[in-house]
């Protein structure tokens, strides 16, 4: 079984008098340990993939299901749980809230949880490890670079141990070298680590580093290696 | 509180409004607290009063006067054990822009029927034996800065002249009701100088049994109701009631007010957590994307609503409370003993609660809603 | 100069925001309006009391009518002066009057005592007072136990109106008229017969003489001549000026309240008002980036956000005023504690001092948004339009 099914998947949005259709039958499973890219042209619906995954978003029909929990189905309030536990999230900018410091940022997610201070305190402290910002926990997000802003988005993705992480854009507003810090640190998340990553990007190097790509166009994948039959119309 | 980290985080970021809007609340209930305490203090000076001790006043009005030989026959009434009288003098001081009460009093009856006036027993003694020797409370020492032994000057506004007394003594009352602003002297000298024997302007009985205090007073009454000058006993409680209730509307009108003071921070309050509010949607779809549930949310931010509310209250309150005693106000006199009561500080803190919850309520419930995904496309 | 209306219409961007600092503005000026007016309407009513042709002679030393007494020698001393003007019947405008103050227990909560002045008048005193008018009834006839009751008592205390009777000093007293005048303190007393009063309560004095002057203008010669008579130790007050000076001690203690309450309401007003307008500024630092860049200087950023904030504060300064109008004329009462007599007056509010309303809101603006526009116009273009 897939970590994440993605099954006959129908999502439509409604702006202003018209009704958009974004996917008409998605069908698509992502293993547990893959690192995968998501391409397309906007509009393509890339991001809302991730959302409902994410359980952000709920599908119009069809189901998602992630590591067996059936997302598109539970409660408001029972996703805000299993958010917490199971996915890590990375956006393209303004991840991190400015009046906290580093270190208190990537703890968020560990707050929500029955932790002891100390347990968390070592949690956060490894994960700024693995992301190479050990020394820069007590300092403030306008005290970092763009880059480093990003892995410290990371390690918060990374604290609670999610079952998968999902990064939208996350190199999009950085410089070359700084988005060679970030997509070398998310190669050896899954290489190392083993972690599930899907990733959302326009950005072909990034896509390098994957090891699948997926191109979403008008909400229908092209080009599906190890993808399961039915989806394309 | 593990969350208190976020909460204090997120009211540093303006810290000039966070400072400003605790500073209104405080201010608010400072000004509330004072409001309040004029009407605990008017209803607290009706609670004094000696429940065994009765007051005769003439029935026509308190202006009228009583003939002294009244105490005799008050004090062969049964359940009396103890006359005193006491004359209204009116007397100004120096310019006669400062104000406080004097009067004409029988020394040994009186200060026996108040053990409240405490005085050194010397002083006492002097006063009592120095026909034309004033008692004086304790505060007047402070205002005009006279000595023991010093001669004080009076012009008399219902009895003419100028009187000259002796400072022999100076009291400190025991309870605020009584009043550390007031000058006494001899019933005696008053008598003399004014050539008219024989008047007292109110009487002071004591009784054996507070729970006679009704039949011994209608016994006084119906003892004089048939001569010239009609009396009207009651007790001394339900006579200084009866001076609190000269203010009038008073009460209201404080309580009006403090009602618009209360609306107006609440507006203040309100209008600084919904501008933080608007600014956070972001931030707030961030936190719910990792996890934090709608109730959380909610939580967080009537929380913060709460630090500032509370701070607030609490500063402004307590600077109340410790104010009043310190400077030892008193209202010019017409408020002794002014103070904060705690049950104003219940009040105020209950406010400060709805306060919390008025001014917080909307931007949690937005926070709560904020839909995720509409959030993130802005924030994208 | 940045045209206003581009403050106006950033004003009605944020309804919720301006409408909130304004009431709270409007609040404070209410409360400054409504207190004032009490303390005026105190005032008005005690000055409208007294005239600047009479005047009121009471014994030396005396500080109220309360206090004084004067034989019937007195009063033919002063009948007989020059001073005093002569009324259409040849007679001098001189009354002389007992003055003395009775508990009454009011209508609404008979545990309620307020001490009320019963004042004893003769035949001239009708015309020496002469803003006192029969409203109902006649006037009391001499030699009958009956009395003339002031309009603004009628409501608040029982067995006052015409008609009815009324028990004090241990008798019983006929309500034969209703009288105005004209709002004065005389509204809320009692009047009678001096002869009908004088056994009852003080005996043959009287409490107060009051003349007409026969030239108003030479009233400092009058008072010298009075006050040196040997004949009598009296001091001579102008009429006016001894009402309006009863009435000192409360209406100071009103408008001190007045000042000390909205005082510490109007910095609370003032820091909602810094609150809104330094958030303003912060989410329009990019509208301020590109005004600097058209060429508007500083100068004038700084002033068009001050009268921003100006306008918010004058729109709560409105609402302030109108939440105050309705006070206007409405009747309540209080001790005078000069007198110690119950004085009934109405809220006074007036022109002068709704202009203060609105004068103190803006004030209050300019001073709450006086930080903020500083700030706005330090901006640099660069740091504004990032």
């Amino acid at each position: 079984m897939a970590l994440v099914e993605i099954r006959d998947v129908y999502k439509s949005f409604q702006r202003e008098e018209q009704r958009i259709d974004v996917f008409t039958g998605l069908t698509l499973d992502i293993d547990a340990g893959s690192f995968t890219a998501l391409m397309g042209p906007s509009g393509s619906g890339k991001s809302t993939l991730l959302n409902l995954i994410a359980g952000l978003d709920k599908p119009t029909r069809g189901t998602v299901t992630v590591g067996g929990a059936a997302v598109s189905s539970m409660s408001a309030g029972q996703l805000a749980a299993w958010r917490a536990r199971n996915i890590g999230f990375v956006f393209q900018s303004f991840n991190l809230l400015p009046v906290l410091t580093a270190y208190q940022n990537v703890e968020l997610p560990l707050l929500l949880t029955n932790l002891s201070k100390k347990d968390r305190d070592e949690r956060v402290k490894i994960a700024l490890d693995v992301v190479g910002l050990g020394d820069r926990a007590s300092h403030y997000p306008r005290q970092l670079s763009g880059g480093q802003e990003q892995r410290t988005a990371i390690a918060r993705a990374i604290v609670a141990d999610p079952t998968v992480m999902l990064l939208d854009e996350p190199t999009g507003q950085l410089d070359g070298k700084s988005s060679q810090e970030v997509l070398t640190l998310l190669q050896r998340l899954n290489t190392e680590f083993n972690k599930t990553i899907v990733i959302v990007t326009h950005d072909a190097h990034a896509a390098e580093r994957a090891k699948t790509t997926l191109h979403l166009e008008k909400g229908d994948l092209i080009e599906k290696p190890r993808v399961m039959a039915g989806a394309v119309r | 509180m593990k969350y208190m980290r976020l909460v204090l985080a997120n009211l540093g970021r303006h810290k000039v409004r966070t400072i400003l809007t605790i500073a209104s609340v405080a201010l608010a209930l400072f000004l509330f607290a004072s409001l309040r305490s004029v009407t605990t203090t008017l209803a607290a000076t009706a609670q004094f009063g000696g429940a065994r001790r009765l007051v005769t006043l003439n029935a026509t009005g308190l202006v009228f006067p009583l003939p002294i030989s009244y105490a005799n026959r008050i004090k062969g009434l049964p359940g009396v054990t103890a006359v005193s009288w006491a004359n209204w003098f009116g007397g100004r001081y120096g310019d006669g822009k400062t104000f406080f009460a004097n009067f004409a009093v029988d020394p040994e009856s009186y200060l026996a029927i108040y053990p409240e006036i405490v005085l050194p027993a010397d002083q006492k003694q002097a006063f009592i034996q120095d026909r034309t020797g004033a008692l004086i409370g304790k505060r007047l020492i402070g205002r005009y800065g006279w000595k023991l032994g010093q001669n004080v000057t009076l012009q008399g506004t219902i009895f003419p002249g100028d009187w000259t007394f002796t400072i022999r003594g100076v009291y400190t009352p025991t309870d605020p009701a009584i009043g550390d602003d007031v000058l006494i002297f001899h019933h005696d000298y008053f008598d003399e100088r004014i050539g008219r024997a024989g008047i007292a302007g109110w009487y002071i009985v004591e009784i054996d049994d507070a729970a006679k205090a009704a039949v011994i007073a209608k016994s006084i009454d119906d003892v004089f109701r048939n001569s010239s000058s009609p009396t009207k006993t009651g007790t001394e409680r339900e006579f200084q009631a009866s001076f609190a209730t000269m203010w009038g509307n008073v009460s209201f009108l404080m309580s009006t007010i403090g009602l618009a003071v209360v609306f107006a921070i609440l507006l203040v309050t309100a209008n600084a957590m919904m501008m933080s509010a608007r600014e956070r949607t972001g931030e707030i779809a961030v936190l719910k994307t990792v996890g934090f549930s709608d109730k959380l949310l909610f939580g967080l931010v009537m929380i913060e609503a709460g630090v500032m509310a509370l701070t607030g209250a609490a500063l402004g309150l307590g600077f109340a409370k410790i104010l009043y005693p310190s400077i030892n106000f008193n209202g010019a006199g017409f408020l002794p003993g002014f103070k904060v009561a705690t049950s104003t500080l219940v009040v105020g803190a209950l406010i400060a609660v709805g306060l919390m919850l008025a001014s917080g309520l909307v931007p949690a419930v937005r926070a709560a809603r904020l839909p995720i995904v509409q959030a993130l496309r802005k924030v994208e | 100069m940045i045209p206003i209306v581009y403050n106006v219409r950033s004003v009605a961007q944020r309804p919720l925001s301006t409408a909130l600092t304004a009431l709270g503005v409007g609040m404070v000026v209410a409360v400054f309006i409504g207190m004032l007016a009490l303390a005026n309407g105190f005032r008005a009513a005690l000055a409208r009391t007294g005239s600047e042709t009479n005047a009121i002679v009471l014994r030396k030393g005396a500080d109220s009518e309360l206090s004084s007494g004067l034989g019937r020698d007195v009063a033919s001393i002063i009948g007989s002066d020059p001073h005093v003007a002569t009324g259409g019947d040849g007679r001098p405008l001189v009354s002389p009057e007992v003055y003395v103050l009775i508990p009454l227990a009011k209508s609404f909560d008979t545990t309620q005592i307020a001490n009320v002045v019963v004042r004893g008048v003769s035949e001239q005193a009708w015309q020496v007072r002469h803003n006192v008018k029969i409203a109902a009834g006649q006037r009391p006839t001499s030699g009958r136990a009956e009395v003339c009751i002031g309009s603004r008592l009628t409501q608040r205390f029982p067995h006052t109106t015409v008609g009815q009777t009324l028990r004090f000093g241990g008798r019983d007293w006929n309500v034969v008229c209703n009288f105005t005048a004209a709002g004065s303190a005389f509204e809320s007393e009692i009047w009678g017969e001096n002869e009908q009063f004088m056994p009852v309560f003080r005996g043959e004095v009287f409490q107060s003489i009051t003349f007409r002057l026969k030239d108003p203008g030479a009233f400092d010669e009058a008072q010298r001549s009075l006050q040196a008579d040997k004949r009598m130790t009296v001091d001579v007050h102008r009429e006016s000026t001894f009402y309006a000076q009863q009435s000192q001690l409360l209406g100071n203690i009103l408008s001190f309240l007045a000042i000390v309450i909205t005082g510490i309401m109007a910095v609370g007003a003032v820091f909602g008002a810094i609150n809104t307008m330094y958030a303003a500024i912060a989410s329009r630092a990019p509208e301020i980036g590109v005004l600097l860049t058209l060429g508007f200087k500083p100068g004038s950023v700084l002033l068009s956000f001050l009268a921003e904030s100006a306008i918010i504060a004058a729109i709560g300064g409105v609402l302030g005023c109108l939440f105050a109008l309705p006070l206007n004329g409405i009747v309540t009462s209080t001790t005078n504690w000069s007198s110690f007599s119950e004085v009934a007056f109405s809220f006074r509010v007036t022109p002068a001092l709704l202009l203060a309303g609105l004068i103190f809101a803006v004030v209050m603006g300019v001073l709450g948004g006086l930080l903020p526009a500083v700030r706005a116009a330090r901006l640099q273009v660069v740091q504004a339009l990032r």
